[in-house]
């Protein structure tokens, strides 16, 4: 990890409140593992103390992308930066998706802009398998051809409707695990970013099935390096309680499934 | 102007240090966390987040909250109590030319002594900052750091316990800091610092609901600096010993007001999370301050506020 000046190449707003930032980064891009993320000093932010962190979607030699929303004050302020301009990111930080195990079926769930999670993740991975991409609308569902191309089979939910199935992505996910024979087979292998409660869904589907299941949490940060616990989440240990706070910035934002305690998810 | 570069070396209560430029506890873990972005070696010296007798978890989330200019946490003293910060952390420190300062806290008084005697015995452990005021830790830290006779009998119990320099660490929220500066130093510690965070809290006006899940924190950051800068300028004029000085410290130029109205030397803390340059930083510009004003060392402009 280090930090970096990069510099704005490109920021498009795309729809729906999206935008896709892309930066000039030699020193952080090239190192960056699928399902990591760099913190960010979002300029023009008056006296803001704490950095913004944003999982990486893409990188192309020294370049860097993400994909954001507009959903607060950082990410509005952020809206304004122009190409050319400089921007302060520490990065590669944190523990990102594992290499997908090529014996078994690649399985990618993503809620929202949780596709920017693991874009890198569909194109590194040997195997090419189904991602499920869910959103409120069809304004919320991004990147569908970019998966595509990549080899993936995409298949799309939206909450209203508006574009592929209907209703929440587990809905879509639920008929295709029920449909697909298993059975002396490796069994699929889920890489999830999204909301907590489409990660906890996928988590219960896996549990019950014994299959893996790696999710991307979403939480508020501080330091995004370790030092401040901030983002602490419950995940199962072994000591007197059962569980133990772990940094979602260190240890995490991808852990297993199966280690997380759900109720310490805020 | 002088071809000499001034000396930017202190001796803080016993403690040489390269530069009068410290971590504040709870800002930058116990050192590796950092160790990637920041040469560890170019710090006066570290100070380690929070440490108590057995391994604690600190509270439940969300744990922080950034305000205007600021930060609130309430993150609980989390640690690994005293055996398990030696065991992990203390063989990794010693591959460091760097003075590390363990910031200690107990539940009990009789908590307090024992973490000092417990360190006491380890060289690697350069001095013992007192946390006598956390405001997050529901029992003991807190009333330590504003109940007057509950500070001197816990400072008195620990004084015994070690050796090593003691530095009890000011809570801003009391009516006269001069009061418990001069208490400290009479108990026979060996150095101040000042300030810890400022209780503060913060509402989410929609859910109705607290915005950290303590209710209340303590406020860090640019925001309370002005406030900073006036209680050491108080305990400063009332004590012999040296003034640690932070709150709100991003640069070079805030760390001067600091040293101007008697700080001896500095701790950079949110800062860390802006912007980990910000030691390097602030080390570099003092010098050129002091560079500008023909000073030969730090001493030559503690204490010179108004003069």
């Amino acid at each position: 990890m280090k930090t970096e000046d990069a510099t704005v190449i490109e920021h498009q707003s795309i729809m729906g409140g999206y935008s896709l930032l892309v930066m000039r980064a030699p020193g952080v891009a090239p190192f960056v593992q699928p399902g990591q993320f760099v913190h960010m000093k979002v300029p023009h932010l008056g006296e803001s103390v704490l950095r913004r962190p944003f999982s990486v979607f893409r990188t192309e030699s020294d370049t860097l992308s993400v994909l954001y929303k507009n959903v607060g004050k950082g990410t509005r302020t952020l809206q304004f930066l122009r190409p050319g301009e400089s921007v302060s990111i520490v990065g590669p930080l944190g523990n990102g998706f594992p290499v997908p195990d090529t014996k078994k079926i690649p399985v990618i769930v993503a809620g929202g802009y949780g596709m920017a999670a693991l874009y890198l993740t569909a194109r590194t991975s040997v195997v090419k398998g189904v991602a499920f991409f869910g959103g409120r609308t069809a304004q919320d569902i991004l990147c569908v051809s970019e998966f595509q191309a990549l080899g993936w089979d995409v298949r799309v939910t939206t909450e209203d409707g508006s574009l592929g199935t209907k209703g929440r992505v587990i809905a879509a996910l639920d008929p295709w695990i029920a449909k697909n024979d298993f059975s002396g087979k490796s069994g699929p292998e889920f890489f999830a970013c999204g909301p907590n409660g489409m990660l906890k869904a996928v988590a219960e589907r896996a549990l019950a099935m014994n299959w893996a299941a790696w999710v991307s949490l979403d939480n508020n940060m501080g330091c995004g390096v370790g030092a401040c616990l901030t983002c602490v989440v419950k995940l199962k240990a072994d000591n007197p309680q059962g569980w133990e706070w772990t940094r979602s910035c260190r240890e995490g934002p991808v852990f297993d499934s199966r280690d997380v305690l759900w109720d310490g998810v805020s | 102007m002088s071809t000499t570069r001034p000396d930017l070396g202190v001796n803080i209560a016993g403690i040489r240090m390269k530069n009068p430029v410290m971590t504040a506890s709870g800002t930058f873990g116990y050192g590796p966390e950092y160790a990637d972005l920041v040469d560890l070696n170019k710090l006066g010296a570290l100070v380690v987040k929070g440490i108590c007798l057995h391994p604690t978890y600190g509270n439940n989330t969300p744990r922080t909250f950034e305000t205007a200019s600021g930060l609130i946490n309430a993150i609980g003293l989390p640690g690994p109590g005293v055996e398990g910060f030696i065991k992990k952390y203390v063989p990794y420190l010693r591959n460091y030319d760097l003075p590390v300062i363990v910031n200690i806290w107990g539940k009990t008084i009789e908590e307090y002594a024992e973490v000092a005697a417990r360190f006491d015995a380890v060289d690697e452990v350069a001095g013992l900052e007192v946390n006598l005021s956390c405001p997050n830790v529901k029992e003991g830290s807190a009333l330590f750091g504003t109940d007057l006779d509950m500070f001197r009998r816990c400072l008195d119990a620990v004084r015994p316990k070690t050796k090593k320099p003691l530095i009890p660490k000011l809570a801003p929220n009391v009516s006269d800091i001069k009061v418990f500066a001069k208490a400290a130093e009479d108990c026979g510690a060996n150095a101040i610092s000042l300030i810890n965070s400022m209780p503060a809290m913060a509402v989410d006006i929609e859910t109705r609901k607290p915005r950290i899940a303590n209710i209340t924190g303590g406020l860090t950051g640019p925001a309370i600096k002005p406030i900073a800068v006036r209680l050491v300028w108080q305990a400063a004029q009332a004590v012999k010993i040296p003034v640690i000085g932070m709150g709100g410290i991003y640069s070079a130029a805030d760390a001067m007001e600091f040293f101007l109205v008697g700080a001896s030397a500095i701790a950079i803390g949110t800062a860390n999370f802006t912007n980990p340059d910000t030691i390097v930083n602030v080390i570099a510009g003092i010098e050129d301050y002091l560079v500008r004003h023909q000073a030969k060392c730090i001493g030559d402009v503690v204490g010179k506020f108004g003069k």
